[in-house]
């Protein structure tokens, strides 16, 4: 039986084809088959966790404290320089502060959860609350932009990274009201009790991507600059910090 | 806990002495001077068991205005403002140790005696099924609670 490995639902199309080559290499550097299952949402990847379909997952940071508390799973490395911000933009024109926003708030925001988490205790210090907004779930983050500019969102959240990434013709119709700079909140991967004896090669594989032709080619692939070690305590304290985020 | 330093104070204070606890007081300077919180921040410590700051993230030192090195080891009531009812800490502490998280709007102290509100909400770090500590993570509060807070603060220290 293959092992499984699983991505978060949030990663960005363009970057599939990164992630199966990124399988094929994690495949022959640890000599083990391992499956790369494609979850199109948060809940399909629950789903398949819940079913114990998943060996090792790159999670998203929303999921970390389920796959800790509830199965058991353990960390291993986490992203360098790649905290998971978050960007309130609305279309340009005349607001430009979070408090000259109106009450009755409607919000387009895309399929990611810390995102969402992050953007929604921004607008506090305006007031703005889940109970005096209306919510437009978005396919993705171009998807967002496009119904703020279409005047059918006031504001939309945006993971940073995204934002930056927007055509320039569309950046320039947004305007970025705040950004956040949290600075500790980052996607993971982690491993299931099944496949943990195989936790430090591969934590030792990841860690050294970075310094490895190929490794740098697949890293550059994904999106991401080079991994570094999660301890059990660094993923405790995110979780900590997240359940705070969600009070 | 040393009491606060004149020198380190800007402009006009006021001179108060503050029960931290039954036996244990501190001189404290207050001046009118706010702080607005950074946007966008968060402000992150960690405590042992007694509420000795172990970790501090640089919002939270930026805010203070100490030093980390000044913190790290400190009481994390270095930050208590007088104008803060004791019910609030008592209520902090006794929700921490049911293993509850606490939620609630502080006026902090700075160590210049200028100070800045925050939305804190504090959890337990249970590891192990044991209790090793805080986490304190702090975030911008709007306009309309701080209000309402500096006149639900200023009667219960009234009612006291």
């Amino acid at each position: 039986m293959p092992y499984n490995l699983a991505i978060s639902p949030d990663f960005k199309p363009d970057q599939i084809s990164g992630w199966y080559i990124f399988n094929t290499w994690l495949q022959k550097k640890l000599d083990e088959a391992i499956h790369l299952d494609i979850h199109q949402s948060f809940a399909e990847q629950h789903q398949a966790i819940d079913n114990e379909k998943v060996d090792i997952v790159y999670a998203n940071p929303f999921d970390i404290s389920r796959l800790v508390r509830e199965k058991s799973f353990t960390p291993v490395a986490r992203p360098v320089c790649k905290p998971d911000e978050a960007i309130i933009a609305c279309r340009e024109g005349a607001i430009r502060e979070i408090t000259e926003l109106p009450q009755a708030l409607t919000v387009a925001q895309a399929n990611a959860p810390e995102v969402n988490t992050i953007g929604m205790i921004m607008l506090e210090p305006a007031n703005i609350d889940k109970s005096n907004i209306k919510i437009i779930d978005c396919e993705n983050f171009v998807v967002v932009a496009r119904h703020i500019l279409k005047g059918e969102a006031d504001v939309g959240f945006f993971l940073a990274e995204s934002f930056n990434e927007l055509s320039n013709l569309v950046k320039k119709q947004l305007y970025p009201l705040i950004n956040s700079q949290i600075n500790m909140i980052h996607h993971a991967f982690m491993l299931s009790p099944k496949f943990a004896p195989h936790k430090d090669k591969l934590k030792e594989l990841l860690i050294n991507m970075k310094i490895d032709d190929k490794g740098i080619q697949i890293l550059n692939d994904i999106g991401i600059e080079g991994f570094e070690s999660m301890e059990e305590e660094d993923a405790e304290f995110m979780i900590d910090l997240m359940d705070t985020l969600l009070s | 806990m040393l009491d606060m330093n004149p020198e380190d104070i800007k402009g006009e204070y006021t001179e108060h002495n503050l029960t931290l606890y039954e036996d244990i007081c501190r001189k404290v300077f207050t001046t009118e001077l706010e702080s607005p919180f950074p946007k966008g921040y968060l402000i992150v410590s960690r405590t042992d068991t007694n509420g000795i700051i172990t970790h501090a993230n640089d919002s939270f030192v930026e805010m203070s205005g100490y030093e980390k090195s000044e913190l790290i080891g400190q009481p994390h009531n270095i930050l208590r403002h007088p104008d803060m009812p004791a019910a609030a800490f008592k209520d902090l502490w006794d929700t921490l140790n049911r293993r509850e998280k606490w939620r609630g709007y502080v006026k902090n102290l700075r160590k210049d005696g200028g100070f800045y509100w925050v939305y804190a909400i504090v959890i337990p770090n249970i590891r192990n099924g044991e209790v090793e500590g805080f986490t304190s993570v702090r975030r911008e509060p709007s306009r309309k609670k701080i209000d309402e807070c500096i006149k639900l603060y200023a009667e219960m220290s009234q009612t006291k």
